[in-house]
């Protein structure tokens, strides 16, 4: 009844301080879309705003601390994700040294004689797989290559032992492109079947294969972390003469990323002490282990890829 | 006997299941049938006097249905061990078929000879080497080439090739070969000064650069070198750096 007796003017002040005007918490409650649309920019805008005077702050305060400045954070890798290993070699293991002095490759690293090496392929080799042989005994000093003739392997271990090879390369072809690679150590020694992906020839990569010279090349085992992937290591630097003519420049490098083997030949150039020049001669191929058999071509299995058992994870890798 | 006729008129009219129908061709798929085709005298539900020969684990036998066993599907095959010496087997055939169709024992004679030539040359294969084929699914060939790609990525293969060589040369492992002062730059004057056991090798190097293709930024820099060097070393003429 009061209510009725106010005037009109009143009655608005009083609407006024009295309503409470619904408040937008949140963009989606706005049902008109260009309204809402405008206040999503906003919202970004601010939300920009922020995160740029977080980082001045930051940086304020890095360079008014100098060396106490709280250490930059560094964003997660699959690498920095990695499954803890317990085969992780740490650098300088003396129960490693003790083992590795005593295994097949023992003698190489005593220098005691120089790899020969002989390269052959499935029995109807086409274009490309002959192509890749030929490169591949262009970097490998000391390598043969050998038509198959329908030979088996392990004949063709016994025969290569006797005429001195140290070690037998085996490309598999499928589809008419070389699809594998089986690295086998003579004298009774690991053999490996690798998977082999994008095989590029120095044509592919328009470069001259006349640029790979005679030159033995130094080898780099890039990130080889643990104990089965020093053995992979290994082996595939014993492919190569162990006294590398530094005059010659040319480096060949296998490099380890998650499970993928990355070959790489380069020329190098030191500019200074800090810089490098690399020039890509020769091809270039990605290996991916199968399995590891403890003789050559015989024998129980080291490491077998076994996909449900070991592809289980996306952070476990075993190089 | 009489009831072929009905039975062949229905099979072959309407509906029959080891029918196979192409564009050119009528084939049977019954383990039994002579010829593998389907027609009147080699359908052998059409047939009560059949014959076939045949071969389980490579040994080959011959089948034989009268029309007296017809009414008993499950005796009224006759097994017969065929030889195997193909003449004796053929011998055999033409004993137990004697008062058969002459189409019959054509037929049978015929498969007989057909199937001691693939049993023959599986054997001979089995001999030698085979390569064994390892299937692999799609989705996981699929899944491995992604996984090389993103790898790929990571590696940063040329940073970590660069970083191992700097560190080979800090080492001292080209000590004999380079001679890079401790101070980071100015490389080029320090080998000015450096004794000449070292300068050939240099000279050796420093030709090389000249022959080695590369990048057109560089190219500009290393020709300049090249004038230097030249200029420098007007006495030495030792060219034998061909490779």
């Amino acid at each position: 009844m009061e209510m009725d007796t106010c005037t009109a003017e009143e009655s608005q002040q009083d609407d006024r301080q009295d309503t409470i005007m619904p408040a937008h918490t949140n963009i989606k409650d706005i049902k008109n879309k260009s309204r809402r649309a405008k206040a999503f920019v906003e919202m970004k805008r601010e939300k920009r705003k922020k995160k740029l005077q977080e980082a001045k702050e930051k940086k304020k305060l890095a360079a008014k601390l100098g060396k106490n400045a709280p250490a930059k954070k560094q964003p997660h890798t699959i690498e920095s994700l990695r499954e803890k290993d317990d085969t992780m070699v740490e650098e300088e293991d003396e129960e490693l040294e003790h083992e590795e002095a005593n295994d097949e490759y023992a003698s190489y690293f005593t220098k005691s004689y120089v790899p020969k090496i002989l390269i052959t392929c499935s029995d109807n080799p086409h274009t490309k797989t002959i192509a890749f042989i030929r490169e591949l005994c262009r970097i490998i000093p000391g390598a043969v290559p050998k038509w198959r003739s329908r030979s088996s392997i392990k004949k063709m271990v016994k025969k290569a032992t006797d005429k001195g090879f140290t070690d037998i390369l085996v490309v598999n072809e499928d589809r008419r492109i070389p699809n594998g690679l089986l690295v086998i150590h003579l004298p009774e020694g690991p053999s490996a079947l690798f998977r082999l992906s994008n095989p590029k020839l120095c044509k592919d990569i328009h470069r001259d294969y006349n640029e790979i010279t005679g030159h033995r090349p130094e080898v780099i085992l890039n990130n080889f972390r643990t104990r089965l992937g020093r053995v992979v290591a290994r082996m595939l630097g014993a492919l190569f003469h162990y006294d590398p003519e530094f005059k010659g420049r040319r480096v060949c490098t296998f490099h380890n990323q998650r499970d993928y083997i990355f070959f790489r030949h380069h020329r190098y150039e030191f500019k200074n002490t800090e810089k490098v020049k690399l020039r890509e001669l020769g091809p270039r191929f990605t290996l991916r282990l199968q399995w590891i058999q403890q003789g050559a071509f015989d024998g129980d299995y080291e490491w077998a890829l076994k996909r449900h058992e070991m592809e289980t994870s996306r952070r476990r890798f075993f190089l | 006997m009489q009831s072929d006729d009905i039975t062949w008129s229905i099979i072959n009219k309407s509906f029959c299941s080891f029918k196979i129908q192409t564009k050119s061709q009528k084939f049977c798929r019954n383990e039994f049938n002579l010829t593998g085709l389907c027609s009147r005298s080699s359908c052998p539900l059409a047939n009560t006097q059949y014959a076939t020969v045949r071969e389980e684990k490579g040994v080959i036998y011959l089948y034989m249905r009268t029309a007296e066993r017809a009414f008993f599907p499950a005796k009224q095959w006759e097994k017969v061990k065929l030889s195997r010496n193909f003449v004796k087997a053929l011998q055999q055939i033409d004993e137990n078929l004697i008062f058969w169709k002459k189409y019959f024992r054509q037929k049978c004679r015929q498969r007989l000879l057909k199937i001691t030539q693939y049993l023959t040359r599986m054997r001979k294969i089995k001999l030698g080497r085979q390569k064994k084929l390892v299937p692999i699914q799609r989705k996981v060939d699929l899944r491995i080439k992604r996984r090389e790609e993103k790898a790929l990525v990571a590696a940063r293969i040329d940073n970590a090739i660069e970083k191992q060589l700097l560190q080979r040369l800090k080492d001292g492992t080209y000590e004999r070969i380079y001679n890079f002062p401790q101070e980071a730059f100015n490389v080029r004057i320090d080998e000015e000064e450096e004794e000449s056991e070292i300068e050939d090798e240099e000279e050796y190097e420093e030709e090389k650069e000249e022959e080695v293709e590369t990048d057109e930024d560089v190219e500009g820099e290393l020709e300049k070198e090249a004038l230097e060097d030249e200029r420098r070393d007007e006495v030495s003429g030792d060219n034998n750096c061909r490779y």
